[in-house]
């Protein structure tokens, strides 16, 4: 069976319009699939991001205070309330917090190496806690030790208090120091004075997960200070295996018997994981599915456009291709007929489109800042178009392979 | 002949039923993914104080230097030495300093517990700059400013939860235990985007509880509840060390009038600027910025760029469902060369053919854009999926986006029906009959 290129391409001339427009469709389908399939990609990686946090049993309060305080006041309720959330019969472990990774935003300072550095090293988030927010969070120490209870001391409203130790994110220490030695060593977090890295975590997510983020993923530090802020404090809890549920029912209630002046927002004031997860990743989640529906519909719009214009092309061509079958061509011959034609297209079609899909992700690139379009997206995207040309063409050659012979001595 | 064409039209539509419902799904898709995406665009990239939006400016000041600001661009916010020279000069015809801050507030009735409450600290210019509407009362004066008294302006929304929506101008407020006096309730008033915090804010947070002055709340020595940003060594620990340090946390406007205005406050800030180099607190030369609200909302990204890049992919799509009926209307057409091939022996002219097979397209984008008005009124109430809910809940459906839709969809497939109609009124009349 040989391919009959060069007839094809001759009846293809008497096509011109509808070949090119076959042809165009395929080129900008391929475009924007390749586009839409990447950004997706992009977005599911960023939601499979691991937090290091023990999220099937970890919640988060956000508790604020209701009357004007001073820090020692604040420093006493703050210790009453850890009391009693520690104290409940689901509750794992309670630590302070000023922020909780995949919070969306909150805390970071630049980092340096030494005092008088202007030009940042690199920049870091900032989680304080106490001696009880390692095990909270369920986040893994992989070097050094976790905080004494001595070191954590009481960071009042909007101070600028830089304790002499801190535990920091592998990625951190291996950013400051990356020849491993981080443990022992120190930086400087925009103070005048060090703080030495005591221990490492693998891994801490930062708080936020936008695009500003992305240079310093994974950097984060933690200082022992107990966020005794006059506006208000985030509690981390980790409730004990199987008991989230009944912990986050009986948090709120022990806070409240402690001290009714507070505000904890009865719709997002206790979240658990699964929705801050939720909602620090919507916006990727909505692209992801808007690029996967357009890419689903396009692809189908494209199938059927094959479909109706060669179902048209076979219903004009029905004496010809009775005048074939006549002359000795078998079913199997004009099916070919078809199949080839269309792929002879497709691979036009596909050629326009690989150079159309770089050239749109290149502008993307200047617009957005997105990633390189990878040129696997391309050939998996030319490869899937032009199976599902074949795919489309198929019941319209079929039933051009059953035109009967006969209909080559009809209407003449 | 219009009406006759247009009957034709809709007769035609049921004579290919396959070709025809795969054009109108193709119109319907292509014109929902783009109106959808674009109420959202429209959404976030509207003008939120339209007539006044090339008066109001926010002065920036470099107060961090070239090795630490960002791309040399001055921080967005201005630190409060600044803020308070500028607010000082009286220099603009009116001006406002703003923060927001978040307090408690009783509800009062049966209920004990606070329930929290966001504002902002404001100036009293800050009303009649920003044409906020108001329910009862007003705005404070200046004289309040001056005498840093504790009155308050709430919004209707907290209005309605603490006096049941009744005229409460004089009652008493108690946010963070103190005591404020009512002085006027706002109408439904909360720009989107909220131009005026764009240093704190997105530009799309949860609607304001209450304005208070910005003097009181200094006094009451209240942090900010937005953005606090600072460079360098940080050794403040108390209120008035932050106070003079570099962290910038303050939002300023100023109103001006006319291109002499701006250009005279453009002169005064790099004076300003010049000042402060001289007097040993800057090391650079003056750089600052006075943008105006359209210029401040590009310069802070308020479009979200996920609604920028679902627009344009969505528009995309609707050029491929255009391609695609190109196609579909050339073989829909020329399927019926036989007939115009006998309408044009019987006398009609190329260009009546041309506006039959126009106005034909026409009744295939009608069906498309009744598909895709049906499609876009689905998705726009569902565009929470795709967009963040503070955003996504902008987006509506009303009178303009119905016109658009319908519109759009016809003049697309009219257009795209200008090859085949043209291929349509060229069908050689002769050829056509001596097959037959």
């Amino acid at each position: 069976m040989s391919l009959q290129i060069k007839p094809i391409l001759i009846a293809l001339r008497r096509h011109k319009a509808g070949t090119v427009l076959i042809a165009l469709q395929i080129a900008l389908t391929l475009a924007i699939v390749c586009n839409a399939l990447f950004i997706i990609h992009q977005r599911l990686a960023n939601m499979s991001d691991v937090s290091g946090v023990d999220e099937a049993n970890v919640f988060v309060i956000k508790n604020q205070w209701a009357v004007d305080q001073s820090t020692q006041q604040v420093d006493a309720q703050v210790r009453a309330d850890l009391l009693a959330l520690r104290q409940l019969p689901g509750v794992r472990d309670a630590a302070p917090a000023s922020g909780y990774p995949l919070q969306g935003g909150g805390w970071d300072n630049f980092v340096t190496m030494t005092p008088d550095q202007v030009e940042p090293t690199t920049d870091s988030a900032v989680y304080t806690g106490d001696e009880h927010l390692l095990d909270t969070l369920g986040v893994h120490l992989i070097a050094g030790r976790n905080f004494h209870p001595d070191e954590v001391v009481e960071l009042g409203t909007q101070q600028a208090i830089i304790p002499p130790v801190a535990i920091v994110s592998k990625t951190l220490a291996d950013r400051l120091f990356p020849d491993g030695s981080a443990l022992g060593k120190s930086f400087y977090a925009m103070g005048a004075t060090p703080s030495t890295i005591i221990g490492i975590v693998d891994p801490l997510h930062r708080q936020g997960t936008g695009q500003w983020n992305q240079p310093y993923a994974g950097q984060s530090l933690i200082w022992p200070l107990r966020a005794d802020d006059a506006r208000g404090i985030f509690y981390i809890v980790r409730a004990k295996p199987g008991q989230l549920a009944a912990a986050m029912r009986e948090a709120p209630k022990a806070l409240y018997a402690q001290s009714r002046m507070r505000m904890i927002d009865p719709k997002d004031g206790i979240q658990d994981y699964a929705e801050i997860r939720h909602k620090a990743y919507d916006s990727d989640r909505g692209m992801a599915i808007l690029m996967g529906i357009i890419s689903v519909v396009l692809l189908a719009i494209t199938a059927a456009g094959i479909v109706g214009l060669t179902s048209f092309w076979v219903g004009e061509r029905r004496k010809q291709i009775g005048v074939r079958r006549a002359l000795g061509a078998t079913r199997g011959d004009i099916l070919n007929y078809f199949l080839t034609e269309n792929l002879l297209i497709g691979i036009g079609g596909v050629l326009v489109g690989a150079v159309l899909a770089i050239g749109i992700n290149l502008w993307m690139v200047t617009q957005f800042e997105t990633a390189r379009l990878s040129l696997t997206y391309v050939a998996t995207g030319v490869v899937a178009l032009l199976l599902l040309g074949q795919a489309a063409v198929l019941a319209p050659a079929l039933r051009a392979s059953h035109v009967s012979p006969v209909e080559a001595t009809r209407s003449v | 002949m219009f009406a006759y064409y247009f009957q034709l039209g809709l007769r035609s539509l049921r004579r290919n039923p396959a070709l025809t419902a795969l054009m109108v799904m193709a119109i319907g898709f292509g014109v929902a993914a783009s109106m959808i995406t674009y109420s959202v665009f429209r959404a976030v990239s509207g003008n939120p104080i339209p007539d006044k939006s090339a008066q109001l400016f926010t002065p920036q000041i470099d107060s961090w230097g070239p090795q630490q600001n960002v791309k040399g661009e001055p921080p967005d916010g201005l630190d409060y030495t600044d803020a308070m020279a500028l607010m000082r000069t009286h220099e603009a015809k009116r001006q406002t300093l703003l923060y927001p801050v978040q307090m408690s507030v009783m509800p009062g009735g049966s209920s004990d517990l606070p329930i929290a409450a966001n504002g902002y600290a404001v100036g009293s210019d800050f009303f009649p700059m920003f044409e906020v509407t108001f329910l009862y009362g007003s705005g404070w004066s200046a004289q309040d400013d001056e005498s840093r008294g504790s009155d308050v302006v709430i919004t209707d929304q907290l209005n309605q939860r603490l006096f049941g929506g009744a005229d409460s101008v004089g009652r008493t407020v108690t946010l963070n235990g103190h005591d404020y006096r009512v002085v006027g309730v706002t109408s439904h008033w909360d720009p989107r985007p909220r131009f005026f915090d764009l240093f704190s804010t997105d530009g799309f947070d949860d609607a304001s509880d209450f304005y208070m002055p910005f003097t009181r709340a200094l006094d009451l020595q209240m942090r900010t509840g937005g953005r606090n940003s600072c460079r360098g060594k940080l050794t403040f620990t108390t209120w008035d060390g932050w106070l003079q340090s570099n962290c910038v946390w303050i939002t300023s406007w100023v109103e001006l009038g006319s291109a002499a205005e701006v250009a005279r406050y453009r002169r005064f800030l790099d004076g300003y600027a010049a000042d402060q180099q001289r007097a040993g607190r800057f090391n650079w030369a003056p750089n600052v910025r006075l943008r105006d609200v359209v210029q401040m909302l590009d310069h802070e990204h308020v479009v979200p760029p996920e609604s920028r890049i679902s627009l344009i992919v969505a528009l995309a799509f609707f050029v491929i469902c255009l391609v695609n009926t190109i196609g579909l209307l050339l073989a829909k057409f020329l399927r019926r060369a036989g007939e115009i091939g006998v309408r044009r022996a019987l006398g009609a002219t190329r260009r009546e053919i041309y506006a039959q097979y126009l106005i034909e397209a026409g009744t295939v984008g009608l069906a498309g854009g009744v598909l895709g008005l049906l499609l876009t009124a689905v998705g726009v109430s569902g565009v929470g999926i795709l967009f963040q809910p503070q955003i996504a809940r902008l987006a509506h459906l009303d009178l303009s986006l119905i016109g658009l839709t319908m519109l759009v969809a016809i003049v697309a497939t009219m257009i795209a029906a200008f090859y085949p109609a043209w291929r349509a009124a060229n069908v050689q009349p002769a050829w056509q009959l001596k097959s037959n």
